[in-house]
């Protein structure tokens, strides 16, 4: 780890006004990821600017009936918030099958949207890596992929955005809530996060000086029929290799809603508008979910040691799906696959 | 080379309570929680497995809540309660985890086993596991080399009541 | 930079000896020349340390050392993968003499099976980091608090690469937080610490980082190759097994992977090699169960091959092979309840249940396999010494060099010194792993707990017979004249035995001799004994279920029936063979060191992306001890248990994973991505 400065923000519009005058810095709430990447000497902040105590951990209601969640909600209160694991199961169920549960005490919402990915070449300053040093490279096209994106990817990085929260706020229409030095202003989660192309160490669209505040969560919750499908090297405490957030509303057996959502294949969240239209007013099948999955995968690309995410990711949408059309979602503790 | 950059930081008194006992540090913001336990207050049953957060045998309890202490700047903690494995014990008797993870063996080389057991202490104040499988998850950030991982389960259980 | 003391390098530290035989510990490779960490400046491995940075606090250090320049100049290509490796191996040391004609034999064979089977590289990680504090006493003394297997093993090691006398060094290790083999030679990190010690005249402590730790030892990826040839009714006609494991440029490691099946499976034909392929990777070293872990893999898997081949039940194929000999040297066992372990465990399991069709076996979306395999070790006891101090009081500190891993050495050697002493267990304190202590070796190989509880005995014995004289000659003893022989240690008396019921309280005796304190110091040598082969057996049976989908593997079940002679202590005895599982779970689903042959760099260096199981993992584990009298191998009957657990584990959970799936995977660990394709 290298030298640092260290301020407390008073409120937001200090956190603003401290990075805007310090261009090195960084904002830091629970530190699990950017304390990990500064002891790697893959995150090099000048200054640690310490928003943890301003006053945004409130999970409050909104006037059309969503929910709004303050930036600094750990990511464990928020999954077991009884309005989230009512309302919004999917997203509870979603952080459960992230980290540990220390790890997800200490996470933020805020900081689990800014997460880095977790390919072992980014974390390896020996290494060439175009996202922690722009231009040098990126050793995983040609080097050990099998973790690696197979959606989305560019000719610069094929890395994957290692959250599971960040899964499930996509399939329910997120909105992220940024302050800034410019003012307030709203994007939608699925717009939050980046594809790699040339600059793949550009993660988000979050601009300078700003911060996130809020995560806003719109009315519909899909708490019937829902699943979140973790798939990965171990039971648990791994990232995904692939996981599929899937919520359906329903009229009998006839799909009214659809929103599917993959982790652990791209750069961002992975959703197709086109897939979910394409699910709208038919029946809850295996053979409409398996074309659902194809509409998904199109333009899939694997490398030397992923190829199997193609397959895993299409067999763990439509298997995803079936669990949310029959109303038995995944346990993230009970680990047979339903 | 003098430059800037090659400065160390600026120490920062920081107030820990730390198992029950007010305690000031001058500390740099680099120092984790962790090192600030085990360097600066010499409570070496805080373990550092991995400083990275990938092994849990630094877990202790930040004003009741289990963490991770290597991922934690000492700093921002100013102010807070902190409970380590040293604090478990009431009046000379061993906290029941304690007691129970010496019942059931559930240890071998002992290192992972005060993040174990404070892990195992959040665990029970979180209320969220009622049987072994979710024991078995929500203990899955604690890392076991010696494969002690059945009856740290079955430690737990008895503690909790539940066969 | 405000901080910093140092920074050592090849070209800037204390001198050290130049000559290989100084740097060659107790358990070095015999071939090859030891790694000399900042000697000079040839790079031998991508992870080799070349710099120590020594500050006053470990912060500065590690910050100083991200400011460390280092120029590089490469000499010649270099090469860290195995496969690409393979056509330049090199035969070393055969672990048996062939027998017969085994490739004649194999090829004549009605039945026949030859594959290989790949074990990568994996790392110890045990919990604790690798560490060392060097106390500067001001006197020239040097007091080394180090994570080690053998302090006086890292004892003669330092005294010799550093040209001290036995006295200027003393070396500490009483708690070790897990080692499983990593520990058994002196790590680099003791050499850097003594180095900046030397070179500052004051305390240093070095603590390696995860990372760095795998720039250690590690099990060396082999390709195991593993032919078997069999008449149709099961018996065995050749067996050949060939290994080919990675090593460094400048150690030859070697272990026997691939002899095993001269103890288990009966053939007229054998012939058993080894191979080595030297790269550029630091020298591999022991990890549980040292070559059977991989080797007995290999073995048991090619067996379960066959036996589906023969159309036999996995057992009932074994016990057609059954050897009553160790074939290499033809001899008997001390003792071999192998039998008892099928049948024991086969029951506990329910194997008889078992459809022996692939794939007949479901559970809703998960296929369920039944799996099984053999196990075997060596039952190794080593010289010991111990030293028992009992005082007046009834109280007994026995001590001894030899360390405890998590092994529970001080739970053994308190046990087996209270029972020999007559004395509550209370009664005794233990004292392990200080380099001044009675002789011990490193602590592995299974060997401690035999070694360390016959010295235990034999000190224990000589103060038997100090108080047996007391209690004889004692004015209006009970006990007078009686014969040392005829005396036992229990409740803390000398008491008679047989018939007459009489005692003297060692407090009064100790009282008459006018002792406080009687001290004795034993070396206990095991007599050689050519005679018979000494090892220890396991059957291992797994229930894995598999989504059949997806290929996400659950081990739900695991039985192992061991037996390993008398079992000094249940509870921990338990928990080793349990342990022994889990890490046979971590072999056979998750554990891979994987490398970037580009960089010859190690890309999972840490212990979330490098996976061993956790607790989400692990289900039920049943272990039965099965009893095995055994009369020959030692006084007590001990035979060790540290590696016997994981051994056929690996086997157990890829023979399971075929049944449930109809996939023969041979390439560990069996991940979802394996089933997939």
């Amino acid at each position: 780890m290298i030298n640092f400065q260290y301020s407390r923000a008073s409120d937001v519009a200090d956190a603003i006004l401290l990075l805007t005058a310090h261009p090195g810095a960084k904002l830091i709430a629970g530190g699990t990821n950017l304390i990990d990447l500064m002891k790697e000497n893959v995150e090099e902040p000048s200054r640690l600017i310490d928003i943890s105590r301003l006053p945004l951990r409130k999970i409050e209601e909104t006037a059309d009936g969503g929910l709004r969640v303050g930036a600094l909600v750990p990511n464990s209160d928020l999954a077991y918030d009884p309005l989230i694991e009512q309302r919004y199961p999917l997203l509870a169920s979603a952080i459960l099958a992230g980290a540990s549960a220390q790890l997800r005490n200490m996470a933020s919402v805020g900081g689990n949207l800014m997460q880095r990915t977790r390919c072992a070449y980014f974390y390896d300053t020996a290494t060439p890596c175009n996202k922690r040093h722009p231009g040098s490279g990126c050793s995983a096209i040609e080097g050990l992929n099998r973790n690696h994106a197979i959606l989305g990817t560019s000719a610069s990085c094929i890395a994957t955005n290692p959250s599971d929260m960040s899964v499930a706020l996509a399939a329910l229409g997120a909105l992220v809530h940024i302050a800034g030095p410019s003012g307030e202003h709203t994007m939608a989660l699925t717009d939050f996060h980046r594809l790699p192309g040339d600059t793949p160490h550009v993660d988000t669209n979050l601009g300078a000086g700003e911060i996130i505040t809020a995560i806003e969560l719109p009315p519909r919750g899909f708490a019937h029929n829902y699943s979140y499908l973790k798939i990965r090297d171990r039971l648990s405490y791994a990232f995904a290799l692939v996981s599929v957030a899937a919520a359906l509303e329903l009229d009998g057996n006839a799909i009214r809603e659809a929103r599917v959502a993959l982790g652990g294949v791209a750069h961002k969240p992975w959703r197709s508008l086109e897939a979910e239209t394409a699910l709208r007013g038919q029946a809850a099948t295996i053979e409409h979910f398996s074309h659902a999955a194809d509409l998904l995968l199109q333009g899939a690309r694997a490398y030397a040691h992923n190829g199997f995410k193609v397959e895993l990711a299409r067999r763990a949408i439509v298997r995803t799906l079936m669990q949310a059309a029959s109303a038995t979602p995944q346990s993230q503790t009970h680990k047979k696959i339903a | 080379m003098a430059d800037a950059a090659n400065q160390i930081p600026n120490r920062i008194p920081t107030n820990l309570v730390v198992n029950g006992v007010r305690r000031t540090l001058d500390l740099m913001p680099w120092t984790t929680l962790l090192d600030a336990l085990r360097d600066h207050l010499e409570l070496i049953g805080t373990k550092k497995g991995c400083d990275h957060g990938q092994c849990g045998a630094c877990t202790v309890l930040v004003d009741g809540r289990r963490v991770n202490s290597c991922l934690t700047l000492a700093v921002m903690m100013d102010g807070a309660e902190i409970t380590t494995v040293e604090g478990l014990a009431r009046d000379g008797a061993l906290h029941p985890l304690q007691q129970a993870f010496i019942d059931h063996d559930a240890f071998q080389c002992g290192y992972c086993t005060p993040g174990q057991i404070c892990s195992a202490v959040g665990l029970l104040a979180e209320g969220r596991a009622r049987d072994a499988d979710e024991i078995r998850e929500l203990m899955s950030g604690n890392l076991c080399r010696c494969g002690a991982y059945p009856h740290i389960v079955a430690a737990i259980q008895q503690v909790m009541g539940r066969p | 930079m405000t901080g910093v003391l140092d920074v050592l390098t090849h070209t800037h530290r204390p001198p050290v000896a130049d000559k290989d035989e100084a740097w060659k510990d107790e358990v070095a490779p015999d071939e090859g020349s030891p790694f000399r960490p900042l000697y000079d400046d040839s790079i031998k491995f991508n992870g080799q340390p070349i710099a120590l940075v020594v500050a006053e606090d470990w912060e500065i250090a590690k910050f100083a050392a991200t400011l460390v320049r280092v120029e590089y100049q490469e000499e010649h290509a270099f090469a860290t993968d195995l496969e690409a490796g393979r056509n330049k191996a090199t035969e070393v040391k055969k672990p048996h003499e062939p027998r017969g004609d085994a490739a004649g034999a194999l090829a004549r064979a009605a039945v026949r099976h030859e594959a290989d089977y790949f074990i990568p590289t994996e790392h110890h990680n045990p919990m604790e980091l690798y560490a060392t504090t060097v106390v500067w006493n001001g006197n020239g003394r040097l007091t080394v608090y180090d994570k080690t297997q053998g302090v006086q093993n890292v004892h003669k090691f330092l005294c010799s690469v550093f040209g001290k006398k036995p006295d200027d060094i003393r070396v500490l290790s009483p708690y070790v937080g897990g080692a499983f083999g990593s520990g058994l030679r002196p790590q680099y990190q003791v050499v850097l610490a003594m180095l900046g010690a030397l070179a500052l005249k004051r305390s240093v402590r070095v603590v390696l980082t995860r990372q760095q730790m795998y720039g250690l030892g590690h099990r060396p990826a082999t390709i195991e190759r593993v032919g078997l040839g069999a008449k149709p009714d099961g018996t065995l006609d050749a067996v050949t097994h060939e290994a080919t494991a990675i090593t460094s440029r400048y150690e030859d490691f070697s272990r026997n992977d691939s002899g095993w099946a001269e103890q288990l499976y009966k053939s007229p034909n054998s012939r058993y090699s080894h191979k080595l392929v030297r790269l550029d990777v630091s020298t591999p070293c022991d990890m549980r169960a040292p070559g059977a872990a991989s080797g007995v893999c290999a073995l048991e898997c090619a067996m379960d091959e066959l036996a589906v081949a023969l159309k036999l039940d996995p057992i009932e194929l074994r016990l057609k092979c059954y050897s009553d000999r160790d074939q290499s040297e033809d001899l008997p066992y001390t003792s071999k309840q192998l039998r008892e372990c099928y049948a024991r465990g086969a029951e506990a399991f329910g194997w008889s249940r078992r459809n022996p069709a692939a794939r007949a076996m479901r559970d809703g979306n998960e296929l369920v396999g039944w799996g099984m395999a053999t196990g075997v070790w060596e039952a190794l006891q080593m010289p010991v010494a111990v030293r028992i101090v009992l005082t007046a009081n009834g109280h007994a500190e026995v001590s001894c060099a030899a360390s405890d891993i998590g092994t529970g050495t001080y739970t053994i050697v308190a046990q087996v010194a209270a029972d020999a002493l007559g004395l509550p267990i209370e009664n005794i304190s233990v004292k392990l792993a200080d380099s001044t202590l009675p002789q011990a070796p490193v602590e592995g190989g299974s060997w401690m707990a035999a070694s360390s509880a016959h010295a235990v005995l034999g000190a224990a014995e000589d103060i038997r017979q100090d108080l047996a004289r007391l209690a004889s000659t004692m004015p209006s003893s009970p006990l007078a004249g009686v014969d040392a022989a005829d005396v036992t240690l229990v409740n803390g008396t000398i008491a008679s035995n047989g018939e007459r019921n009489d005692a003297v309280s060692i407090a009064d005796a100790m009282r008459y001799g006018k002792l406080e304190r009687i001290e004795k110091q034993k070396l206990n040598q095991f007599a050689e004994d050519k005679s018979h082969a000494r090892n220890t057996h396991s059957a291992v049976f797994a229930e894995v279920k598999v989504d059949e989908q997806l290929g996400v593997v659950r081990v739900t079940r695991v039985v192992s029936a061991v037996a390993a002679g008398r079992i000094l202590n249940t509870k921990t005895g338990r928990s080793q063979i349990m342990g022994g599982v889990v890490w046979g779970i971590g072999m056979a689903l998750h554990e891979e060191t994987v490398m970037d042959h580009r960089f010859g760099r190690i890309m999972n260096a840490n212990i979330a992306e490098y996976h061993i199981p956790v607790n989400a993992d692990i289900h039920d584990i049943d272990v039965i001890f099965v009893e095995e009298r055994d009369d020959r191998i030692n006084r007590l009957g001990v035979k060790g248990l540290g590696e016997i657990g994981i051994v056929g584990v690996p086997a157990a959970i890829a023979n399971a994973v075929y049944h449930a799936t109809g996939k023969r995977i041979r390439r560990f660990p069996i991940t979802l991505d394996k089933l997939l394709a």
